[in-house]
């Protein structure tokens, strides 16, 4: 390679490579996206579109405001997007509820809201518990087996394939180079920056950001970097199109602003497969017809499943590589609740060189400290 | 024969289960009964026939004479296939197929009949979901009174009834000119046959014309050319066709070398060949080939019809274009293989049975190669140049919003299906995934097989809420959504039932 | 838009939104729509525009049609029946309105 070095290059083009691309476009940076193939796993392309700061973070303050404080930010998101591509990522932050089928549930989430509440010392997003008849009070359609529901006023749901496609017409309007079909096998900390390698040749970047998703687990450990990831594959059914009817979101369906309602989700832990397990659509269309029985003669037409890059605590990474300064990794579960951060926040950091210290919870050092404890 | 009519009328298991009642399945259904393996064949339409045979138990040959000895040769199959000591579900969908966990398991079938879902599983499934029209996508071709021509000879054969008022049929292949044949004797005002086949085709089917001599189509095919042309206008080299109208078409324009005409129309029929029907196999995995004479997508089969993924099958149009006789020949190979990998045959009997079979099959492939090239479409019916063109009906995406997305470098399709929703609609990408590779692959310079196809994951067709929540629930399934084990007092099929 | 060759010798009726129709019984009700003069069956969900059966075969899903009250039943795979209560589609499915 005699060319000189890329600026820099982010590594994958899933929710999170692209709004850091388009964050660090911003931030005046020329930069690079190398993204993979068609059919590699795609958690961009397989999320349920959620806005939501509901329950996380038991036990990890951080997070919980982390989780809130991008959502408080996702207006200024979708504006800049607006402004930037024409593109309305229809944001609906009406509030979430989360539709509980017995009382267990229920009390669960609630004992969890409020371990979030004493954790964060009441600065967590507010909630309000509403027994089976408040709820149907506010949305009639609510079925009889639902006993009750968590309701906070801070979630809420964008159109995540459409904020998808704002990225990338995003990047392309701020001159990011995107090159999709660019695995990377080997990076090398060189005198300059880093060697990228590949079967598509060889460049050099003076810095890179690991956000790769799965595979930042392999990719982290080239550059003094951590990111042990956990399996968890998750499966959504889509219906046909309908006219509004339910005008907040929810942790397991949602209307989209298309019309059609998105029923999730699952978790399976031991299972690479890509297709959908019927077994589990069913348990999901149960659940789905009990909470809105009206919808009970709605076809599915759609079902997907996705692997969800979970890093092993549930927490984002984010972090510079001490050993190989100008390294930086960010993988989430969140891509698309924490696309406000990751655009306004974490990308003006890189393009600065140094994280925040108010980063520092999400350092992949602490993988190391569970492993020692 | 045992009809089934209602879901719980399905055995749980099946030794094969066989998808599809045309020429294939139901030739398959029979050469596997007669070895004594217990057989589900489950079909979506209301009688036996597939498409090729539509409706051909339903009337006899005496009440007709507009379809042709071709057509009755399916009650050769037909009569037999009600004869068989088989489970039939007609009218019954598929909404997926899930191949076998592990050698020793059995495949699942989601089902839906009357209302109902259930799930049967087998030890061998064979797909015989046939072809579907290649989609033709021209400026108006949403418009009522656009219809394929396919369409347009399952209403023949069906209701005995035909396009009413001045018709065109347009686009390329021997089954426009069959139907136009097919029309004109029915007496259908047809006010011409605008042939859109690419004359550069003609010298590259060439070298294929040898084999084509020796083909049982060649007489029939000439026949028919002659025929058409001898009772209507036939139009070639057609650079541009337009459908206008409003609210439903009125007339078509054409342009070609000697310039531009409007033709006053009622109905307009569109074809431009069949490509295989292959969202069944694609979701449950099997690998997919580019066919480049056929251009379009095939599942990849070995000689006997067996799917990269072990158990599965497939037969007739549904594993690459061959035609009806083709098929019914295919679905008896597969059935033999099937069988052997049973055992319920043993290797010398397969292969005695097989030899004859793999004859007929060579037969009815010689000179497939000459029709394929010949009759491949043009480009610009392939890939539509007007922007403004409908591609995917469903969620009315047009080639100009398509060519934007390709161009901000997507992967591939199944990346421009969510940036675009091309594709997501509920015929699930069936009417708009090979134009979209097409418009990629010339956007890119490419060949189509570089550029690949969606990628379909089941419910490969709509299915209803309320039925897959009846369907049981296992315990994993349930603590996968829960994150907790069903209490084990719980009835297992759920708390709804 | 269709004409039929053959008289109808053992009729159904049925309605659409509103009409009597009348088919030979195992019609499927698509192809009895079309025989009875009837292209446009519904407006597009997305475009709000005309649309009329168009492949027969199940492939398409543009001949979606309210069938006793119920939505989105594709008109081309069901037969005919007497008394079918048959219905044009405009827009998305309504949820909340009769709750079919």
């Amino acid at each position: 390679m005699t060319s000189s070095p890329l600026e820099m290059v982010v590594i994958g083009g899933g929710l999170v490579g692209s709004t850091l691309a388009w964050g660090l476009a911003r931030a005046g940076l020329q930069t690079t996206v190398l993204d993979g193939a068609d059919l590699d796993p795609r958690a961009s392309r397989a999320n349920f579109a959620l806005v939501w700061v509901q329950g996380k973070g038991v036990g990890k303050p951080a997070y919980a405001l982390w989780s809130k404080a991008s959502a408080e930010r996702w207006p200024q998101l979708a504006a800049a997007l607006l402004e930037d591509t024409g593109i309305d990522v229809s944001l609906n932050q009406n509030g979430g509820f989360s539709f509980a089928l017995d009382p267990l549930e229920l009390e669960t989430w609630q004992a969890e809201m409020q371990d979030i509440v004493r954790e964060t010392n009441g600065r967590a997003a507010p909630f309000e518990v509403l027994s089976g008849a408040e709820t149907r009070d506010r949305l009639p359609f609510v079925g009889p087996d639902v006993v009750g529901s968590i309701y906070s006023p801070l979630d809420g749901h964008v159109n995540a394939l459409r904020l998808f496609r704002a990225l990338h017409m995003g990047m392309k309007k701020r001159n990011v180079d995107y090159r999709a079909g660019y695995p990377i096998e080997r990076i090398e900390p060189v005198r300059d920056g880093f060697r990228l390698t590949g079967p598509k040749g060889t460049l050099v970047a003076q810095r890179i950001v690991l956000a790769a998703g799965l595979d930042n687990n392999r990719l982290a450990e080239m550059v003094g970097l951590h990111a042990p990831m956990k399996r968890s594959k998750g499966q959504i059914l889509v219906t046909e199109k309908c006219a509004p009817f339910f005008d907040y979101t929810s942790a397991t369906m949602r209307q989209t602003d298309e019309g059609g309602v998105m029923i999730g989700d699952s978790e399976e832990t031991h299972t690479a497969a890509h297709a959908t397990n019927q077994d589990i659509s069913a348990v999901l269309a149960n659940r789905a017809v009990r909470t809105f029985p009206v919808l009970g003669d709605l076809n599915i037409v759609r079902s997907w499943t996705g692997q969800r890059v979970k890093p092993l605590d549930g927490l984002p990474i984010y972090e510079q590589s001490a050993a190989h300064p100008g390294a930086f990794i960010a993988v989430c579960h969140s891509g698309v609740t924490l696309a406000a951060n990751h655009a306004l926040v974490v990308a003006p950091q890189i393009a600065a060189g140094a994280l925040s210290h108010g980063l520092a919870a999400f350092g992949s050092q602490r993988f190391h400290a569970s492993q020692t404890a | 024969m045992r009809k089934i009519t209602e879901a719980a009328q399905f055995a749980d298991t099946y030794d094969i289960a066989i998808i599809g009642a045309g020429p294939a399945g139901m030739s398959a259904a029979i050469e596997a009964a007669q070895a004594g393996a217990s057989v589900l064949l489950v079909d979506e339409n209301t009688s036996p026939g597939g498409q090729i045979y539509r409706a051909v138990t339903r009337h006899s040959p005496d009440d007709d004479d507009f379809l042709g000895a071709d057509y009755w040769k399916g009650r050769t199959i037909a009569e037999p296939f009600l004869a068989a000591p088989i489970d039939y579900a007609c009218s019954t969908t598929v909404w997926s197929l899930d191949p076998a966990a592990e050698p020793s398991a059995k495949a699942t079938l989601g089902l839906t009949l009357a209302g109902a879902a259930r799930r049967v599983e087998a030890r061998i499934v064979i797909i015989a979901t046939g072809a579907m029209e290649r989609p033709m996508p021209v400026p108006g071709w949403t418009l009522p009174g656009v219809m394929t021509a396919g369409a347009a000879q399952i209403a023949l054969k069906s209701i005995s009834a035909v396009p009413d008022g001045p018709t065109v049929l347009a686009g390329c292949g021997p089954l426009l000119y069959l139907l136009a044949s097919q029309l004109l004797k029915a007496g259908t005002e047809i006010v011409a046959v605008l042939d859109t086949s690419d004359a550069g085709q003609r010298l590259k089917a060439l070298p294929h014309l040898p084999a084509f001599l020796g083909s049982p189509y060649l007489a029939k095919g000439l026949r028919l050319l002659v025929d058409v042309r001898r009772q209507t206008r036939v139009v070639s080299g057609i650079a541009e066709l337009t459908i206008n109208g409003d609210t439903r078409a009125q007339s078509v324009t054409i342009r070609t070398g000697q310039g531009s005409e409007t033709l006053a129309v009622q109905t307009v029929l569109l074809h431009q060949g069949v490509i295989p029907s292959i969202n069944l196999a694609s979701s449950a995995g099997c690998t997919i080939r580019w066919n480049e004479d056929q251009r379009a997508f095939e599942p990849e089969t070995d000689p006997l019809g067996r799917l990269s993924v072990p158990g599965l099958f497939a037969a007739g149009d549904g594993a690459g274009i061959g035609g009806a006789d083709h098929a019914a020949i295919e679905g008896r190979i597969a059935a033999v293989g099937a069988l052997l990998d049973l055992g319920l045959v043993e290797q010398p009997e397969a292969e005695t049975r097989l030899t004859p079979l793999k004859q007929q099959r060579r037969r009815y492939r010689r000179g497939r190669a000459f029709l394929d090239i010949l009759y491949r479409p043009a480009k610009q019916f392939l890939s539509p140049p007007d922007d403004a063109t409908i591609i995917c009906r469903c969620e009315e995406v047009k080639a100009g919003q398509l060519r934007q997305v390709i161009d901000l470098g997507v992967p591939g399709p199944n990346q421009l299906k969510t940036f675009i929703r091309c594709g997501m609609g509920p015929c699930q990408g069936r009417l708009c995934a090979s134009t979209v590779t097409e418009i990629m692959a010339e956007r890119r310079g490419v060949s189509p097989a570089e550029i690949g196809t969606y990628r379909l994951r089941a419910p490969i067709k709509p299915v209803r809420l309320s039925e897959l929540a009846a369907l049981p629930q296992t315990e994993d399934a349930v603590f996968a959504v829960t994150g907790r084990r069903p209490e084990p007092v719980s009835n297992p099929k759920g708390p709804n039932q | 838009m269709l004409r039929r060759l053959r008289e109808v010798t053992d009729p159904v009726t049925f309605s659409f939104d509103g009409c009597p129709v009348t088919a030979e019984r195992g019609d499927t009700l698509a192809a009895a729509l079309l025989a009875g003069g009837i292209d446009t069956i519904r407006h597009s969900v997305v475009g709000d525009q005309p649309r009329a059966p168009y492949c027969l075969m199940g492939v398409c899903f543009e001949c979606l049609v309210t069938v006793d009250g119920v939505q989105n039943r594709q008109s081309c795979l069901m037969e005919v029946r007497d008394g079918m209560v048959v219905a044009s589609q405009r827009g998305g499915r309504q949820v909340l309105q009769g709750n079919r």
